[in-house]
Formats: structure tokens, C-alpha cells, sequence
């Protein structure tokens, strides 16, 4: 834990040793000072000892908090002028986007390279998956080149399972059809306790396609595991009865989005695909919007200082309006500076290796 | 030829034996039942089955053999190979192979490849529609004529009720049955697994019971149109088995099968996105696991069938979605079976007429099913007690695509006959037996 904050707090701390010229005992007690100082959590702090990172439903509570933990530290390292530690140097971090995303594959990219990873982004259209290669085979080539971590998105769930099961590359599930984004959820839930210092006791309402969302699966999971209490709102094609059943307890299905938002603390809406409307789980946009889009109005049923999230990329006027989206209640671009944070902090939790490999790179920095 | 089978503890329901006898075998024919204690005919061949239960040959009424076209998958003498391992008779193999069997050149060849395997009794089940497309009905007639016992567009349902009215009436005229796949494409479009909390969870697309469900109501309702002989296939869902429930107690000549990884499984199953745990229909939640084994203790349920369906492993090797549907079953069915009666569920009587008295019955296959004098000599012969474990890369079957693989499993058939052949027999059948004989001494 000592030599992980010489490397998030690093230049600070040996700034301060050599102005004052501490011996090496000192420095180690100036360490253990800043752990001390670090925010305290009603759980007990575990190690990350995972291989992989396929989802929020496996995590402990415990996990889940350490991954929290090490993002904040890492959020300091963007505010910098130099936005670079040399914490993951000389490892390699591939990008395996077989969906079309932006935000989030960018965001990975920047949190490598930020670790001074070397990043590599494949996308289907430029990759031999286009000439017909299964997953599995695409895996084992990755796998030859000895890449240190693999971060994947895939319009099927379950398809990063499958490369886990393959590699011995940790595996980071950047999205897997409607299964899980744990990033996404652990982002959120990042910004969530940046603003309400908790969240145990939260009430948190999601709106939207409940159905075909992954966000709302791992938000799911990851709030009431730490102790909020989680209302879904959508059409009733979108939300199905069965729901409920996901977590033992703190889920609570309602039909008017007015319900869910009653009280709540924080309001996270979900992207309506619109690709998918040729389905016909509602009859038209515009009745969506009127029925389950999020407008000012809502916002006076939620707690006084309510905060809205969205994971984006965000349609305006349908499923959320202008006003709430670019308003002050909206933390949609706190969101995506957390989610570098929180990328940094999986990716240095999945591919460190040893310890002893760590303490070894912070010593070489002296 | 004679063989005499010696010793061995023989349940036909048939002809509601349930004792110690000496089964006579003669030309491929039962030649009958006799008393231990009579003696033995000259120049009879003896198999010793001490501490066995003697049965009449086992029915699988659906397989998918995959011959001709998808030859790398199975053959109709892999398959048969596999069948009599797993202590099947007979097998049906279902028409949706590459062509489709739905014209009389098909089904002499699947008979020929049949007959030149020597190992199971191939019976063909022919096409509803030509090429299974749901369109126009195939020549039933024909295929009747070489061979086939019964029609299904297995893999698919009879699309609309009023091409599947046709069908019933049209298969009347010839004495088929008509095996439908209930589901309803509308409900289960693009679905992998049962739709329930699991599919929810994995964020795959559901297959809902009600799919198989309105499909079995729908098909019962127009088997009392009809009055034909209406079979389904492979139900999994409480709403199915219930309407056939209610057809039976009507009165209507409809019947049904289940498959043992139906009720030995549940959804849950595919919790690590493992593509042998992807079938159709899927594996259900453990409420209608429990309707299945209610329906076979209230003798709703006919008939237990494999639904043996081989899948090259590079298919299987694909993402959940991407993978076919199906599994192999040939050799692990009687092992799971055996669970059941074990577990008191139901009685080996029961078992043996769920895999024999009825399969044969239901596919109106003559002289098969029973021991009676005169009947071919089909024999399965068991061993209740037999604690094995099964490994998936020791199977009979080209595939190896089970969920089972390492399962261990007590009770299996140890030999199996077909028309007075020894086409199988347990690799320890002779320390099985000599061990059973110094038990049953000893007492």
C-alpha cells in the first residue's frame, strides 16, 4: 500500500523529502501519514487480487470500495501539467473495441497512456475479425504478442467470459451486450460519493431502458452492495417484472419515473438507443419523451440537492432536456473525468503484477 | 441362433413382468420367458445376467444423426455407435439434415446408412414441410413408404395454426404422428436461454416459457380439430405439460416426450456463459423442473428422448449467441434417468416405460418395446448399482459437446441387443456380473 501512494502522491512526496532532506525512515512515516488521511469507508479495506475485471455482480463490497479508493488518488494525476507516472512503464494495454465507442475506448486509451502503458486500439473494421476470425482465435494472437492486460468491448454478453477463459491476460470488460460495464458503474459511483461524501443510505433512481442496459445491470449491483436503496423507472417493455429479482435486496421496480425520482438523491438516466426502435418496445420518441424523458419538473419530487448522471453519449429532448442536461444539478462531464480515474485505478490494479515489481519502479524514480 | 440371458431380473411392462426370468432369444425373436429353474435348451449361447435388470430394448424417438451433409458432426453409425453405448435400441432421426429429409430419396439412404451400421435400429422421421420451411407439406405418403414413422420440422415449430391443421389432418390419412418443436417464433425471436431472473442477469435474450406454451395449447386445441395423432417434442415448460395434461384427459391422442437434461439442469447452468448449457428449448428455472418431474410421477410425460444433437466444437467455441443450440445425450441419458430413481421419483417399471413401452408405442413401431414372444430381440440390459463418471472425450459421438463431462453417475446400461446381436457391452460387463454372482451367492 506504502509504495502505491509514493507512486500516486509521488513527485509531492519526494519534492517535500528533498527540500527537507528526510532520511529514508521519515519518508516512509510521511507514506503513512497521507494512508492515514486517506477517506474513510464503513468497509473494510481488501486487496484487488482478481485477474480479471468482467463485473460489478462478483465484487465485494470491500473490492469494490479498494477500486474507489485507488481511483481518488489517481484523479490528482489529471490535474497535473504533466499528466504522466511511470507506474505501468513497459507494459501493453490493448483496446479490443468490437463495438463503435468513443467515449469509452478513449477514455481507456488516455488512462494507459496517463500510466505510461502503451495502449494499442483494434476495432473490427480494421482487424482480421472482418476476414471471418472467431474471438477465440483473435484472443490467441493477442495472447502470443504477451500483452499485459486486455480491455474489450463486444456487442455480446458474455464474450469477455470467453476470452477470460482463454488468456492469461487480465481481461477488462469495457461492456458486454446487456450484461455488464463495470467501469461505467464504478465511474458513477465515484462521482456519486464525490458530491454526497457516501453512499450507503442513498436513494438512487435509474430511468430508462432498464431491459437492454448494462450501465443499469452494474449501477444495480454496485449501489446496493454498498447500501443504497435503487428504484428503476421506464416503459413497461423496458422494465421487466423479473427485475426485482437481480439483488436479494434494495431494488424496487416503479411504473411512473415520478415514483422512482420521489426522494431521490440522485437521478442517472439511461441512453435510448434509438437503433433498437425498429423493435418497438414504445411507440415513438416522442411519447417517450413525454412520458419517461427527465424534465425540470421531475427534479422538484428528488431530494433538494439532487445530482443527475447520464452515461452518455446523451440524445437531448428525448431522454433527458437541455435545460437538466447542461444545468447545475448535471455532473454528465464530472462523470467523465472520474471515468479516466477509475481506469487508471483498474487498469494499475489489474496489470501491476507483484508488488515487489512495483516498489522496485518507485525506487528506480529516486 | 439361441441366446439364453441368465439370471437377470426382467421388467417389461409391457407384459407387466417385474420378476426373475431367462429371456430366450431365437433368430432375432423373443422366443419367450422362461422360469430360472427350467432348463436350459440345447445349444444355447448364455449371457449371465446375475443381479441385472433384463429390459426390452430402449426408444429414442429424437436424435439428430446429421447424415447426410454434416457429416463433420455425426454419422448415422457415429451416432448409432453412441446409441447402443448409452443403451438405445432404436433411434429416430429427425429430418432436419442437409437436404432435409423430405422426400423418399433421403429417407432410403438414412435407412441404408442405417442398416450398413448394424448397430441401432434407424428409423427416419420425415419433414412436415418440403425442406422444413413451414410452407408447403412434403410427400408424407412417400416417405411413409420407405420408412419413415412419424413427420416434424424439429429445430422449428409448425409455423400457424393453420399450416399445422393441415398437417394433422394430411399425416392422418398415413398414420403419422406429428412431432411438433413447440415455439412460438413471435415470443422467442432472438432468444439463447430461458427468459427469467438468469437471462436477466446474464443479459441474454430470453426464450419465455409462454413461447413453448401458446405453441403445446395450440397444437392440443387442433389435435382435437383433427383428431390426429399430435406428439411433442422435447416439453420443458409447466403450461406445456399441463395442456397435455388436460388433451389426455380429454381424450385426445396426444403425446409427449422430455429430455434428461431438462430436468436435471436449470438455468442457472449458464451462469459462466459455458455454450453446452445452450439448448432449444432451453434449460428452465427449477419451477418447471419440478412440473417436468411431477408430469413424470402422474404419467403425464410418455416418453424420455435424448435430443442427441452434435455440434463440432468449433462451433461451440463460438460467443453464447453465436453458438448452435443442442447438446449430445445418447450416453448420459440412462446415467441421469437413474438419478430419478434413486431419488425415488419414480420406479425402474416407470423408467423402463418411458424409454421403451411407450417410444415404441407412440411411433407405432411393431414388435418393439416388449419381450413378448415374437418380438424383434431388442434387449438393454441394465445395472442400477453401476457407479461411473462420464468423460465427454471417451463418447461413441463425433462431438463433444455436453455440459455433463465429468458427472458422476450411478446406474447404466451394461449390454445391449439388437435383433439377437450383441452390439454393445460394458468394458467390466464381467466383473460386474462375477461380482453380483458372489453376492447373490453369498446370501
Amino acid at each position: 500500500m506504502a509504495a502505491f501512494f509514493i507512486l500516486a502522491l509521488g513527485p509531492w512526496v519526494f519534492g517535500l523529502c528533498k527540500k527537507l532532506d528526510l532520511t529514508r525512515v521519515v519518508r516512509v512515516a510521511a507514506v503513512q501519514l497521507l494512508i492515514d488521511q486517506r477517506p474513510k469507508t464503513q468497509f473494510m479495506h481488501t486487496t484487488f487480487e482478481r485477474k480479471d475485471l468482467l463485473g460489478i455482480r462478483e465484487l465485494s463490497a470491500g473490492e469494490i470500495v479498494h477500486i474507489l479508493d485507488t481511483a481518488e488518488t489517481f484523479r490528482d494525476i489529471s490535474r497535473r501539467q504533466v499528466k504522466k507516472v511511470p507506474t505501468l512503464r513497459g507494459r501493453t494495454v490493448i483496446n479490443l473495441f468490437f463495438e463503435p465507442s468513443t467515449r469509452t475506448r478513449t477514455s481507456f486509451e488516455i488512462a494507459a497512456k496517463r500510466l505510461s502503458a502503451d495502449a494499442v486500439n483494434i476495432t473490427p473494421s480494421n482487424s482480421s475479425v472482418s476476414k471471418g476470425e472467431t474471438l477465440l482465435d483473435t484472443a490467441r494472437n493477442l495472447e502470443a504478442m504477451a500483452p499485459d492486460c486486455i480491455v474489450i468491448r463486444h456487442s455480446m454478453a458474455g464474450a469477455p467470459h470467453h476470452l477470460a477463459r482463454m488468456c492469461n491476460a487480465p481481461i477488462v470488460n469495457a461492456g458486454d451486450g446487456a450484461h455488464e460495464h463495470p467501469t461505467q458503474a464504478l465511474l458513477d459511483a465515484l462521482t456519486i460519493r464525490e458530491h454526497k461524501k457516501k453512499i450507503e443510505g442513498l436513494k438512487v433512481a435509474i430511468i430508462g431502458d432498464i431491459l437492454h442496459s448494462r450501465v443499469a445491470r452494474s449501477n444495480i449491483y454496485l449501489l446496493t452492495r454498498l447500501g443504497a436503496t435503487v428504484s428503476v423507472a421506464g416503459p413497461g417493455t423496458l422494465v421487466p417484472a423479473e427485475f426485482v429479482g437481480l439483488v436479494e435486496q434494495g431494488l424496487r421496480l416503479e411504473k411512473r419515473i415520478e415514483d422512482a425520482i420521489e426522494g431521490a438523491d440522485a437521478v442517472i438516466v439511461l441512453r435510448i438507443q434509438r437503433e433498437r426502435q425498429d423493435a418497438a418496445f414504445f411507440p415513438s420518441m416522442r411519447e417517450y419523451a413525454i412520458h419517461y424523458g427527465l424534465h425540470p419538473e421531475h427534479l422538484k419530487l428528488a431530494a433538494p440537492d439532487a445530482i443527475v448522471m447520464h452515461p452518455g453519449p446523451i440524445n437531448r429532448g428525448i431522454e433527458i432536456s437541455s435545460e437538466i442536461a447542461d444545468g447545475s444539478t448535471s455532473l454528465i462531464l464530472d462523470q467523465v473525468t472520474n471515468g479516466l480515474a477509475v481506469r487508471m485505478a483498474v487498469l494499475y490494479l489489474l496489470s501491476r503484477g507483484s508488488r515487489a515489481d512495483v516498489d522496485e519502479d518507485a525506487e528506480s524514480r529516486k | 441362433m439361441k441366446v439364453l440371458i441368465a439370471n437377470g431380473y426382467v421388467v417389461d411392462p409391457a407384459q407387466q413382468v417385474n420378476t426373475g426370468k431367462n429371456l430366450l432369444i431365437e433368430d432375432g425373436r423373443i422366443a419367450g420367458l422362461l422360469d430360472r429353474a427350467e432348463p436350459r435348451p440345447e445349444g444355447v449361447e448364455v449371457l449371465d445376467a446375475t443381479g441385472l435388470v433384463v429390459a426390452p430394448g430402449f426408444v429414442d424417438l429424437h436424435v439428430h444423426l446429421r447424415e447426410p451433409g454434416q457429416e463433420y458432426k455425426e454419422t448415422i453409425a457415429t451416432g448409432a455407435a453412441a446409441a447402443v453405448a448409452g443403451g438405445w435400441t432404436t433411434v429416430c432421426a429427425m429430418p432436419n439434415t442437409d437436404p432435409v429429409n423430405d422426400n423418399p430419396a433421403v429417407t432410403r439412404f438414412i435407412v441404408e446408412q442405417g442398416q450398413r451400421a448394424k448397430l441401432a435400429n434407424v428409423f427416419p422421421i420425415g419433414a412436415v414441410t418440403k425442406g422444413g420451411c413451414g410452407k408447403e407439406l412434403a410427400e408424407m405418403g412417400e416417405m411413409k413408404a420407405a420408412g419413415i414413422v412419424a413427420v416434424s420440422d424439429d429445430g422449428n415449430p409448425v409455423p400457424g395454426a393453420g399450416m399445422m391443421r393441415r398437417a394433422l389432418e394430411y399425416a392422418r390419412g398415413f398414420d403419422l404422428p406429428v412431432v411438433d418443436h413447440c415455439q412460438d417464433p413471435s415470443l422467442s425471436k432472438g432468444g439463447v436461454m430461458h427468459e427469467g431472473r438468469w437471462s436477466l442477469i446474464l443479459g441474454l435474450r430470453g426464450l419465455p416459457a409462454a413461447a413453448e406454451e401458446v405453441d403445446a395449447v395450440r397444437d392440443c386445441v387442433l389435435a382435437r380439430l383433427t383428431g390426429a395423432r399430435l406428439h411433442l417434442a422435447h416439453m420443458s415448460t409447466r403450461g406445456a405439460i399441463e395442456a397435455v395434461r388436460q388433451a389426455k384427459q380429454a381424450g385426445l391422442q396426444v403425446t409427449c416426450e422430455i429430455a434428461p437434461h431438462h430436468w436435471t439442469l436449470t438455468d442457472q447452468a449458464v451462469e459462466s456463459y459455458d455454450t453446452n448449457t445452450k439448448m432449444s428449448p432451453p434449460l428452465r428455472s427449477s419451477e418447471h423442473v419440478e412440473a417436468l418431474l411431477e408430469g413424470m410421477r402422474d404419467g403425464t410425460i410418455d416418453a424420455i428422448a435424448t435430443d442427441h444433437a452434435p455440434h463440432h466444437s468449433d462451433e461451440k467455441a463460438l460467443e453464447f449467441d453465436e453458438a448452435p443450440f443442442g447438446i449430445i445425450g445418447l450416453e448420459t441419458a440412462i446415467g441421469l434417468a437413474f438419478d430419478l430413481v434413486h431419488q425415488g421419483t419414480i420406479s425402474l417399471e416407470r423408467l423402463v416405460e418411458m424409454c421403451a413401452t411407450n417410444p415404441a408405442r407412440i411411433f407405432s413401431l411393431t414388435d418393439r418395446g416388449s419381450l413378448a414372444p415374437n418380438a424383434h430381440a431388442d434387449v438393454t440390459i441394465l445395472d442400477p448399482a453401476c457407479e461411473w463418471v462420464f468423460d465427454v472425450a471417451a463418447s461413441k459421438s463425433k462431438s463433444r459437446n455436453s455440459p455433463f463431462h465429468g458427472r458422476a453417475m450411478k446406474g447404466a446400461a451394461v449390454a445391449t441387443i439388437v435383433g439377437g446381436r450383441l452390439v454393445y457391452l460394458h468394458p467390466d460387463y464381467g466383473r460386474i456380473t462375477q461380482l453380483k454372482y458372489r453376492e447373490a451367492s453369498a446370501k
